[in-house]
């Protein structure tokens, strides 16, 4: 973030002057969907909204990392255990971009990392999930990160600018994501009984909740009108949800495996993909902090966390001394 | 004017996967008989391979739970370049008796393992991994430097990609090493101690044996590299104003597979799904 | 967010604190011949470690040959002013611009 080089300080009177000019402007450039940059003025609330936002994605890459990271040790081929491992150090790129894009608006990592150890902030409920196999990473891989990547791809349109641009870098690191699960589950599917199985056993655990990624029903969903009049969200969580529908049926194909929706249908009438309702109030438990692995998910991460300060707060500590020497030299 | 937001050509988001060598071309070349190590060569890739593949498998638990998010993809980084080493060494030591990186990693027992105890040490706190590391750092790095030399062209290839990482993982340590002990009394404290607990594994990496003998140019000899560690280690020490822990080695043996208490259950981990499918694919 | 920096135009900088490490702006070349180009920004506690967190950050995919750190507060930006005065000035001097010369249009090597 930079400084704002400016004069003096301003009174009220210029103040409200300077905002009634900020919120024209603000219009004007969401108007021709053109980019928010850090420092223009912005409302108050598209300024908490995008922090919400942007922070809640940054924990779920960041919390999502644990279901992955918890197969990386088990890996059953070094190729496999490669590319995990690099997958789930990319979820860790991915936090740290958008907490950086979260900080061009005034809130500082710390903090948001301090109401994520404390329970007070949310994300993504699927990670919430436990993985107990190894296909459940091709699950996660495919349907998961598929998910995500329907979400990001047209948040790359964000009117905010460093959002948008996070999101750039994010989607390229993702390509390999889907693939890779996909293709777990394809040598899973084509392999012994067991391992077919064991592949169905996660598609059908992870299609649900995977499809309430894209969130509530649109009539159930309060932040996203706002949300799409800023220009941050493109398309409603129902219309996403459908196009992912859409690929997921033709792509089990392949697979040879099965979704666990009989309902799943193209309607002429809409243009979209139905499929079965989907269970929102265990959504909403999980969301609630009641699912299968909220408290181990937010322990994880809040021993690493303060497991941490002596190392983080060493090496400020040598920082200064270092500056201090360093200082000495100069003067002398 | 419009800001081009989402610019997929924006160069500084570029990727593009390089051309450096890579475990599959090795893979490849083994199976297509295109290199094809001697027994003793074998044997001396499977220390290598091992030393990684261990130290891999250790570092690769620090993903999710490192000091700060920054440091997750620093450690991730050191432990996909050593499982790359590792996967190298392992594919080029399997063609001498027709197996696979994988056949080696997962299906040998515990005495078939030819790691140095040093790599199958616990990570502890972050002090002792960086203690680890350091010395890990400070005896692979001239290591692969020889092996570049090496009469096997295998062996010099393997050695020339990775010295380049390990290079990178020296300044990491090394980085760390200075902080930790100039850092805070604290910090002081537990570097000095994941020091005195990583020491005793120092004399095994240096330890020369008949096969090192027998390799010739083919190998190096690890007595030969002990003097350039203790300048490397002493240049860094002194800076952070530690000393060298007088502990006395440990009876080591990896070599000869004897391993630690440790091993077990880290080979048991990393084993357990491949050896519940033996033969299945993944 | 707080409710100081309502309706406010710049931007608040984070808290100070005891161990947290300042904020580093980003800056990678991606090849040699071209600009060093804004890539994103991470945390570090000093300038080399800032380094070489970018190289494990920003540069896992050959994004780079050369890499940029800096402070994120030694940055002096332009007043980010709704009117836009301070870049007025290039606005309407077309002439700046080589399709400002239509009379040449169709000269060969021009
Ligand atoms: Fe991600
Ligand atoms: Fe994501
Ligand atoms: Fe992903």
């Amino acid at each position: 973030m930079a400084q704002n080089v400016q004069s003096g300080g301003v009174s009220t009177h210029e103040q409200s002057e300077l905002d009634a000019a900020g919120a024209e402007n603000f219009d004007a450039i969401i108007a021709r969907d053109s980019r928010i940059e850090p420092r223009d003025w912005m409302p108050e609330a598209y300024r908490r909204s995008l922090v919400r936002q942007i922070s809640q994605h940054a924990h779920s890459e960041i919390i999502g990392m644990q279901p992955e990271a918890n197969w990386i040790t088990r890996a059953p081929s070094l190729k496999r255990k490669s590319i995990l491992m690099a997958k789930v150090q990319d979820e860790a790129g991915h936090g740290l971009y958008l907490y950086s894009a979260a900080e061009t608006l005034g809130t500082s990592r710390d903090e948001m990392m301090d109401a994520l150890v404390a329970g007070k902030a949310r994300y993504s409920s699927i990670f919430n999930y436990p993985t107990p196999t190894w296909a459940d990473m091709g699950a996660i891989g495919w349907m998961v990160d598929g998910a995500a990547i329907c979400n990001q791809v047209p948040l790359c349109r964000a009117s905010y600018g460093p959002y948008g641009r996070a999101m750039v870098r994010v989607c390229k690191e993702e390509s390999f994501h889907q693939r890779q699960g996909f293709e777990i589950l394809l040598e899973l599917a084509n392999g012994t009984p067991e391992q077919k199985e064991m592949a169905q056993d996660a598609v059908n655990r992870w299609y649900a909740p995977s499809l309430m990624m894209f969130g509530p029903p649109d009539d159930d969903s309060p932040n996203s009108k706002q949300s799409m009049a800023w220009n941050i969200k493109r398309f409603s969580n129902d219309e996403l949800r459908s196009r992912f529908v859409g690929m997921m049926v033709e792509q089990v194909k392949v697979l040879g495996l099965t979704l666990p929706d009989t309902q799943i249908r193209f309607n002429e009438a809409t243009k979209k993909w139905d499929h079965a309702p989907l269970d929102w109030e265990e959504f909403k438990e999980v969301l609630a902090g009641r699912g299968p692995c909220n408290a181990q998910r937010l322990e994880r991460r809040r021993s690493a966390h303060e497991e941490g300060a002596w190392v983080r707060e060493a090496a400020t500590a040598y920082a200064e001394k270092q500056a201090a020497k360093n200082a000495q030299k100069v003067a002398a | 004017m419009t800001q081009s937001v989402g610019d997929s050509s924006a160069s500084a988001t570029r990727i593009t996967p390089g051309n450096a060598l890579r475990p599959e071309d090795i893979a490849q070349a083994t199976r297509q008989g295109a290199a094809k190590a001697s027994e003793d060569v074998a044997e001396y890739a499977l220390r290598l391979g091992d030393d990684a593949l261990i130290l891999a498998q250790r570092l690769s638990h620090w993903i999710s739970r490192a000091p700060e998010l920054e440091e997750d993809v620093a450690l991730g980084n050191i432990a996909l370049d050593q499982l790359g080493h590792a996967r190298s060494f392992l594919s080029y030591a399997g063609s001498a008796w027709g197996k696979s990186e994988d056949d080696l990693a997962y299906f040998r027992r515990e005495p078939e393992f030819r790691s140095a105890h040093l790599f199958e040490q616990p990570n502890g706190d972050f002090a002792a991994t960086i203690a680890r590391q350091f010395i890990v750092a400070n005896y692979q790095f001239p290591l692969y430097r020889e092996l570049t030399r090496s009469s096997d062209p295998m062996l010099a290839a393997i050695a020339a990609k990775a010295v380049k990482e390990v290079d990178y993982h020296l300044d990491h340590s090394t980085q760390w090493v200075l902080r930790l002990a100039g850092g805070t009394q604290e910090s002081r404290r537990r570097i000095i101690a994941g020091f005195k607990l990583m020491w005793p594994c120092v004399g095994e990496l240096f330890e020369d044996d008949e096969l090192t003998a027998r390799l010739g140019d083919a190998g190096v000899v690890p007595s030969s590299l002990r003097a350039e560690f203790d300048r490397g280690v002493a240049d860094v020490f002194t800076e952070a104003e530690l000393d060298v822990p007088a502990s006395p080695p440990a009876t080591g043996g990896g070599r000869h597979g004897r391993h630690s208490e440790h091993m077990g259950y880290l080979l048991a981990e990393m084993q357990v799904l491949a050896r519940e499918f033996p033969g299945a694919s993944w | 967010m707080n409710e100081q920096d309502k309706a406010s135009s710049t931007t608040p900088a984070p808290e100070p604190g005891a161990h947290r490490w300042p904020l580093w702006e980003v800056f990678v070349r991606s090849n040699r011949g071209l600009s060093h180009v804004h890539a994103g920004s991470l945390h570090a506690p000093d300038a080399s470690m800032a380094l070489r967190n970018a190289r494990d950050l920003y540069t896992r995919r050959n994004e780079g040959v050369s890499i940029w750190v800096v402070p994120a507060d030694a940055i002096a930006a332009s007043d980010p002013d709704a009117k836009g005065a301070f870049f007025e000035s290039p606005q309407g001097k077309d002439y700046r611009h080589a399709t400002y010369y239509t009379k040449s249009e169709g000269v060969k090597h021009l």
